[in-house]
């Protein structure tokens, strides 16, 4: 693959990495095939875009400042957003404060005679307020099919202020594949603020995550081995030198796919090939590799026995308890393959999984990185509906198989509680990664099957709202087929 | 509103989708970008004191999600098999079809695609709702516009006593069920029976078609809902009560009962008898209060600013002025007031009281808001009733703060009401916890 910097919009996953949104069948034949075609759907309920991503990662650097150019609507994320900025600073023991965002509220006059003008006052109104070391200006559907000319405003106040203003291209209609939305962030930071390496640093690694940097930090420590974690909550200096770093390791292909190859392909930052380290075989195969790229392949053997023996006899305990109890997963793509190791290594069945996105290739297309091959060579074939986070598919399919839990990210919990299903919010916060991280998600489920006095009075009390005659038909029955699309 | 926003609060007129689903067995469906549902459901419903999903909310509602070809080619024919779709897979007893910015511009000729609908016996109205319309509260009056328009019918005979409520915007007054549920409890002690028509047992769609069927209309705010009352007016020839200030407290409370009993023609005995009890009760509680509220310690705030939409600012304002004794510094309006009402509003702040009154700043832009405070001056530490947007300028100030407008990402809310008199004990309860909590913990 190749990561193009030179232009400020992003190549789509749709064509980057033949990224498909509409699919049924299983994780063998997804293996099996790089080629197969997308299927639309002729209902759809409210999906994402990408620039909420886009947010997801622009708005939470500490000393930049994000433009949106858009009508009031398109910030609706925002307050949220600056929540999760806030508990992310706060738990880190930084300065709190609020994100550092502008929207420039097009009205109907804007989108009949252009919003320029109106654009290049809020960037000056950014950096007024904000002294920001970098802004970012973001699209939105509105402010793209007008045309308003977001790159060349931003190039002339960049000359003026002598900082980077970024256009950042990510209006909605562009994809259907949110996910682009990081990628459109990362692009930005790629081509805009990484700045090539000073000085190598060999006991620096990237961790792409979110806003929590306790991860990895213990094993990382026993290694020897200093972190950066990004994007969120990093400076701008911080990011300008992430090029500095021996390698980069990231969780999520979602998320951290496009900024861990450009890395790679451009300051030479290695990425670290492997599983993303969910459940007990894949955690191993990250630390071996780690310490292999590292040289520190004694002190990672070390790592893995003590951290095992910290676990094992919790583990025992939970398999007790979960053997045999079955469990739907419904999240984005990589995650939900990950999380199809945790719920195996716990003793459990996976009845079905609901994956917004499958991307058949990968930006760094090392197989090493594929993590649904390692999920179906570690633990076996699964079903997989690729179903672009449409709730009406992912409540059918757990009214089906009414499982012991169902795992779910990105999709209230809420229509699994109506179900009377024990459901548990994989969230944001990836605490259930290496070996304590199994601990505590098992931990969770355990915890929500044992006791579901809440869920059961949810489903007596509530009703969903969907027809009796949509729980009846096929999950996917509302797919076209792959020759209508 | 040309102005930049800084803190955004207010969503677009799309965010008209919370008010649908505040009516009971409603379902939205939105012709608009694969976002923007997601993100309004987030600003206006999370971040308003966690109000979750209801009914078909969330990533429940049905939407297009217009892509690339869309825009090109237009979306007409992916509406149609959306609404197809809803009418099976979808339990509802109303459809709403709302359009975003994308459909907008291009022009897509939704109003006849759902007349096709509509012709065949489906319950289905349509509201032009882009985002670069206004915001959430003028997709909610776009909302009310279609379906009074588009759906209701004169009523065979007006029923006496019945009376609609147009007040808090559902879903997206944080405080909205709560504060409709005890409007409806305080008219029902002055004999009245309220139409709420959102939320929790307001009836849905029946509630909707029984509008024309009222005495009278009533609108609780200092502008918000007097289109409706003026269209209602219009085509069903009901008159309407404006009553401009959301009664909070015991005084202002008392005032909007005998004002509505009067109009409606139930002022008597009896329902004096109610008022007054009412009133009574509440100032048992305020009495009791007194060790506290007159304690010097504490470093009490006795001035405030409000930043919150006009309706509470005002509330807040007479409470706070006529009944805790309290002082105004500034009030900042920052919902997208239409012109028209500017006037009107600034007026009732100028009376607060016969001798106190405030100025106010309209503006949608928490930047101007912190500016402004920061200029003036304050000798002793004031109460901030405001957003989550105005922890850092509160603190700033050594203010103490209170998040009771959107966004409120601070608390949960359920049933909790700042209006009537409990909602007045409410209130005093909420910002004397915060002070004694800041204090002792």
């Amino acid at each position: 693959m190749s990561i193009n910097l030179s232009q400020p919009a992003v190549e789509l996953r749709e064509s980057r990495l033949k990224t498909i949104t509409g699919y049924e069948g299983d994780a063998a034949e997804l293996l099996s095939r790089n080629d197969i075609p997308n299927r639309e759907r002729s209902f759809t309920q409210c999906g994402s875009c990408s620039a909420d991503q886009v947010m997801n990662l622009l708005t939470q650097i500490q000393d930049a400042a994000v433009v949106e150019h858009g009508p009031a609507g398109c910030a609706g994320d925002i307050p949220m957003r600056n929540g999760v900025f806030r508990t992310g600073n706060k738990r880190m023991g930084y300065n709190v404060h609020n994100v550092k965002y502008l929207n420039t509220n097009l009205d109907e006059k804007d989108t009949i005679y252009g919003g320029g003008a109106k654009l290049e006052k809020a960037i000056r109104e950014a950096k007024r307020r904000f002294n920001p070391k970098v802004i970012f200006v973001t699209t939105t559907c509105a402010s793209a099919i007008i045309g308003d000319d977001v790159p060349g405003i931003c190039n002339e106040l960049e000359e003026e202020f002598g900082i980077p203003v970024i256009a950042t291209l990510c209006e909605g209609f562009r994809t259907n594949i949110w996910a682009t939305g990081f990628d459109s962030a990362n692009h930005s930071i790629l081509r805009k603020i990484v700045k090539p390496a000073r000085q190598k640093q060999p006991d620096l690694i990237n961790v792409i995550s979110f806003e929590h940097k306790f991860l990895y930090e213990s094993v990382f420590r026993q290694l020897g081995l200093r972190t950066n974690h990004i994007v969120p909550l990093s400076t701008v200096e911080e990011l300008e030198r992430i090029s500095e770093a021996a390698a980069t390791v990231q969780y999520c292909e979602t998320l951290g796919s496009y900024l861990a190859a450009g890395l790679e392909e451009h300051f030479g930052v290695l990425e670290i090939k492997a599983p993303a380290p969910f459940g007990i075989k894949a955690s191993d195969e990250l630390l071996r590799e780690i310490g292999r790229i590292f040289h520190k392949e004694e002190e990672v053997e070390k790592v893995i026995i003590s951290e095992k023996e910290k676990i094992a006899e919790d583990l025992e305990r939970l398999r007790g308890r979960l053997t045999g109890k079955t469990a739907y997963i419904a999240a984005g793509g990589p995650l939900a393959y990950s999380i199809i190791a945790l719920v195996k290594d716990l003793g459990m069945e996976v009845v079905g999984t609901s994956v917004w996105h499958h991307d058949q290739r990968y930006d760094n297309d090392d197989e090493r990185l594929n993590f649904l091959r390692f999920g179906v060579e570690t633990y076996g074939n699964f079903k997989v509906g690729v179903c672009n986070k449409q709730a009406f598919e992912v409540t059918n399919a757990i009214n089906k198989y009414k499982p012991d839990i169902a795992i779910t990210r990105h999709l209230a919990t809420v229509w699994a509680a109506k179900l009377g299903v024990p459901s548990i919010f994989a969230g944001n916060e990836p605490t259930e990664m290496l070996y304590d991280g199994l601990i505590r998600f098992g931990q969770s489920i355990d915890d929500a099957i044992s006791n579901p006095a809440y869920i059961k009075n949810v489903a007596k009390h509530s009703k969903l709202p969907y027809t009796d005659w949509w729980l009846k038909q096929g999950t996917y029955s509302f797919l076209r087929s792959e020759q209508n699309v | 509103m040309s102005e930049i926003i800084q803190g955004p609060r207010h969503g677009c007129a799309l965010g008209a989708q919370q008010t649908v689903v505040a009516i009971e067995r409603a379902i939205p469906i939105l012709h608009a970008g694969p976002g923007c549902g997601s993100k309004l459901h987030r600003g206006l419903s999370l971040a308003g004191g966690y109000q979750g999903a209801g009914y078909a909310g969330a990533d429940a509602i049905p939407c297009t999600n217009m892509i690339e070809k869309d825009v090109v080619f237009g979306g007409t024919d992916k509406l149609r098999d959306v609404i197809e779709g809803t009418l099976k897979i979808m339990d509802g007893d109303f459809f709403v079809v709302l359009t975003g910015c994308t459909a907008d511009i291009i022009g897509d000729d939704v109003g006849s695609i759902v007349s096709e609908f509509r012709e065949q016996g489906v319950p289905i109205v349509h509201a032009e709702t882009a985002g670069f319309k206004g915001d959430a509260y003028k997709g909610h009056e776009l909302v009310l516009e279609a379906i009074i328009k588009q759906h209701l019918k004169p009523a065979a005979q007006i029923e006496k006593g019945l009376v609609n409520v147009f007040a808090s915007v559902p879903r997206h007054d944080p405080f909205w069920e709560g504060d409709l549920n005890e409007i409806k409890k305080l008219l029902a002690g002055i004999g009245l029976k309220a139409n709420i028509l959102f939320g929790y047992n307001s009836g849905g769609i029946k509630a909707l078609e029984e509008i024309p069927a009222a005495q009278f209309n009533l609108v609780v705010s200092p502008y918000i809902g007097l289109k409706i009352a003026e269209l209602l007016e219009e085509k069903f020839q009901t008159p309407y009560l404006h009553y401009p200030v959301l009664p909070v407290g015991g005084i202002e409370t008392s005032k909007f009962l005998r004002t509505v009993a009067e109009f409606a023609g139930t002022l008597s005995e009896q329902t004096e008898k109610f008022v007054v009890q009412q009133e009574e009760e509440f100032y048992h509680y305020i009495v009791r209060a007194a060790d506290v509220l007159t304690e010097y310690r504490l470093n009490q705030p006795k001035r405030f600013y409000n930043i919150n939409d006009a309706s509470y600012a005002l509330g807040f304002s007479k409470f706070l002025v006529n009944e805790l004794g309290y002082f105004p510094i500034h009030q900042f309006i920052n919902e997208d007031v239409p012109e028209e009402y500017k006037d009107a509003i600034e007026g009732y702040f100028k009376e607060l009281s016969p001798e106190i009154s405030s100025g106010i700043t309209f503006t949608q832009d928490g930047g101007v808001i912190e500016d402004k405070i920061r200029s003036i001056k304050a000798l002793t530490a004031p109460l901030v009733l405001a957003s989550s947007w105005e922890f850092d300028i509160a603190k700033e100030i050594s203010g103490l703060h209170l998040s009771v407008g959107l966004p409120i990402i601070d608390r949960l809310i359920l049933h909790h009401t700042y209006v009537g008199y409990i909602g007045g004990l409410n209130l005093v309860e909420d910002i004397y916890t915060r002070l004694l909590s800041k204090n002792r913990e």
